[in-house]
């Protein structure tokens, strides 16, 4: 990652937080806990486009047949179980607080505990597989079938339980945005923040697979 | 079935050729810039230690692995053959292809043909059965055959579809010595309709082909 | 003479004879399949003793049952080929999707006829009573083709990976879990006697999934086939 683009991170985030805790909760009923909302929604989104990075590189691997792919896929896979688990526990944190109980199945919370079985289910897969070109075949394989039952996912769920969740805090019913100004502009960089971190620690942990890689080729 | 004859007769050129094959294993090289080619008519012998890569390379040639790089290209009169195509022209007798133990000679001989969209079997079981030394034997449940049965029996379902080229992986492991005449004949009539490529280490075997290649394990390889 | 790539159904259907004649003479999958259904079925009938089901409950039960005797059986359809080491011949012969088409075809008759056992078995042991024979028949046959449509190729990767164990039931879980909720669904107002305009939104789901899991497994198989 270029090194302006660290700095100008570390400024911007480091405004994030100070501003998270200075200005007004987002939602006054609830109090300061709803500050949660700066990093917990952004961590549920990284979870989701992990999880899209990964499908991607999936097919990249099929199509190419390059390591590569293989190596961002499981290092995207990997990053998305870490976001997956941090938004599933801000979350109920959240909602001990704001509903009473830690866990509800509220479609948000089942959509979320879904993709955390599939990441889970995608290391398994990763883990018991010897060859090296096998496990990359075979986990890009599980990784497009698992994708393609999000769509099922979304029509499903919002029906098992109503929704708990804040309904207005981002975007409305009418698709409208309905944030006062100021809380919308923090929420927006804290969520291009952690884009970017997902994206810096994506590179990394590509690059720590690779030279883990080459060191078992070497021995 | 004349103009059939006539078009089996009217020789085809087919040829295939293995052009810089390598393979490692989880980073380990097996094989290293393989390069060969045989032609209808030839037969190829490869040969080397135990290890050393042999079925490795019959499991390439035949498209049951990929190499890690290089590539096999098999055509007939000039045209590549499709890669899904080419499991109409190939057949394998190996020790890693085994057979359905519960059920018949003859029940496998019939899903091997099916499986493969051969035309109706117009051919007499019993009769080619009996060809292979297997007479009489073709209800019994493949459970119940000796080892020197069941290679028979995979030389009866490899032949069935008259294959262009033939792969074979220890031809004579567990065979008598009828079986081995039988393999003699197997191997001249194979080269009079196409190309023939044996895995072996027994000497004897060497008289299949002209052309041999010998690997080293390490990934080295001279051909003569 | 150039030979062409031909008899897909042909091979579809020997795949699928040999699969049922092997089944006959061995009897491993639906062995496993009969005697897990009836020792949870059990299991679950005891524990209630003679109190009543809720409609709901007794669907959730109905297929979570009907799921792990499915992950208990179906698994078997590659492994067998490759413990045998019977995979190189198919590879070498047969074309992938017929091999995969007929697997399918053979796991959802061995699915279906476990379930003529089992259903009537249900209703039996748990004294629930099906207010709309007609809708529950119609759930269960889209349930398990959805079911089988997506554990025959999560049952092609098992068969390559080199731990089995519970791999199956753990990749196949989150993959089933939208069928199994719109069947349970679709199955409680089949208990409770409603029509099929009720249930329009289940089956619009248990329609179209086994579609897509056909289709995606169409274009999936063969990189798994080829390892």
């Amino acid at each position: 990652m270029p090194g302006i683009l660290k700095y100008i991170l570390l400024i911007s985030m480091s405004a994030v937080i100070i501003l998270v805790w200075i200005m007004d909760p987002p939602q006054s009923t609830l109090g300061d806990i709803s500050r949660i909302f700066y990093f917990h929604v952004p961590s549920a989104w990284v979870a989701v486009l992990a999880f899209a990075v990964g499908m991607f590189n999936s097919i990249g691997y099929l199509r190419k047949r390059e390591m590569k792919f293989d190596i961002r896929a499981a290092a995207s896979a990997e990053l998305g179980l870490m976001f997956c688990i941090l938004a599933t526990v801000s979350g109920a944190f959240f909602a001990k607080k704001a509903w009473g109980t830690y866990w509800n199945w509220d479609p948000r919370q089942t959509s979320i505990f879904v993709l955390m079985l599939i990441y889970g289910a995608y290391l398994a897969l990763r883990s018991a597989i010897d060859s090296e070109e096998r496990r990359a075949a075979l986990s890009a394989v599980y990784s497009i079938l698992a994708f393609i039952t999000v769509p099922f996912l979304i029509f499903v769920v919002p029906r098992i339980y109503d929704s708990l969740h804040p309904s207005n805090t981002v975007v409305n019913a009418g698709g409208k945005i309905q944030m006062p100004p100021p809380i919308l502009t923090v929420f927006l960089v804290s969520l291009v923040c952690f884009t970017i971190i997902f994206f810096w620690l994506y590179g990394l942990q590509s690059k720590i697979n690779i030279y883990l890689r080459n060191k078992k080729r070497a021995v | 079935m004349e103009t059939q004859n006539n078009r089996r007769n009217t020789k085809m050129n087919f040829e295939l050729r293995a052009s810089d094959i390598s393979k490692s294993f989880e980073c380990l090289p097996v094989l290293k810039n393989i390069t060969f080619e045989v032609s209808a008519g030839e037969g190829l012998i490869i040969t080397g230690a135990n290890g050393s890569g042999k079925s490795t390379l019959i499991r390439i040639l035949s498209g049951l692995n990929r190499p890690t790089s290089g590539e096999v290209i098999f055509s007939a009169d000039g045209n590549i053959v499709h890669r899904e195509d080419r499991r109409l022209y190939y057949s394998l007798v190996s020790p890693d292809m085994q057979f359905y133990e519960e059920l018949s000679a003859r029940e496998n001989m019939i899903f091997f043909i099916r499986i493969r969209g051969m035309q109706s079997p117009d051919i007499e079981m019993n009769e080619v059965l009996g060809r292979y030394g297997l007479q009489g034997r073709g209800n019994d449940l493949v459970k119940s055959y000796s080892s020197g049965m069941k290679q028979r029996l995979k030389y009866v379902v490899a032949l069935l579809s008259k294959p262009e080229v033939l792969f074979l992986d220890e031809p004579t492991s567990n065979l008598d010595e009828a079986g081995l005449e039988l393999v003699d004949a197997i191997c001249e009539e194979q080269k009079k309709r196409g190309i023939l490529v044996v895995a072996t280490n027994d000497k004897r075997d060497f008289k299949y082909g002209e052309k041999i290649i010998r690997l080293s394990g390490r990934g080295s390889r001279s051909t003569d | 003479m150039v030979k062409k790539s031909s008899g897909f159904l042909a091979g579809a259907a020997a795949v699928l004879i040999k699969d049922i004649t092997s089944e006959f003479r061995t009897r491993y999958a639906i062995n496993a399949l009969v005697m897990f259904s009836l020792v949870t079925l059990t299991v679950v009938s005891i524990a209630i003793g003679r109190s009543n089901l809720n409609y709901d409950l007794a669907a959730a039960f109905l297929w979570v049952i009907i799921f792990f005797s499915a992950i208990s059986g179906l698994g078997q359809s590659f492994i067998k080929e490759e413990e045998a080491r019977t995979i190189y011949a198919l590879r070498l012969y047969a074309n992938p999707l017929a091999v995969f088409a007929g697997k399918f075809i053979f796991n959802s008759l061995l699915l279906l006829f476990l379930e003529l056992i089992f259903v009537p078995l249900f209703f039996i042991l748990l004294a629930v009573e099906c207010g709309n024979i007609l809708l529950l028949f119609l759930v269960i046959l889209l349930g398990s083709l959805g079911l089988t449509g997506a554990t025959t190729i999560i049952a092609a990767i098992i068969a390559k990976a080199s731990v089995k164990g519970a791999l199956f039931a753990v990749l196949s879980f989150p993959i089933l879990l939208p069928l199994l909720v719109a069947a349970i669904g679709a199955t409680e107002i089949a208990f409770s006697g409603g029509v099929f305009a009720d249930a329009v939104r289940d089956l619009k789901l248990l329609v179209s999934y086994p579609v897509i899991m056909m289709t995606a497994s169409t274009f999936l198989f063969e990189f798994i086939w080829n390892e």
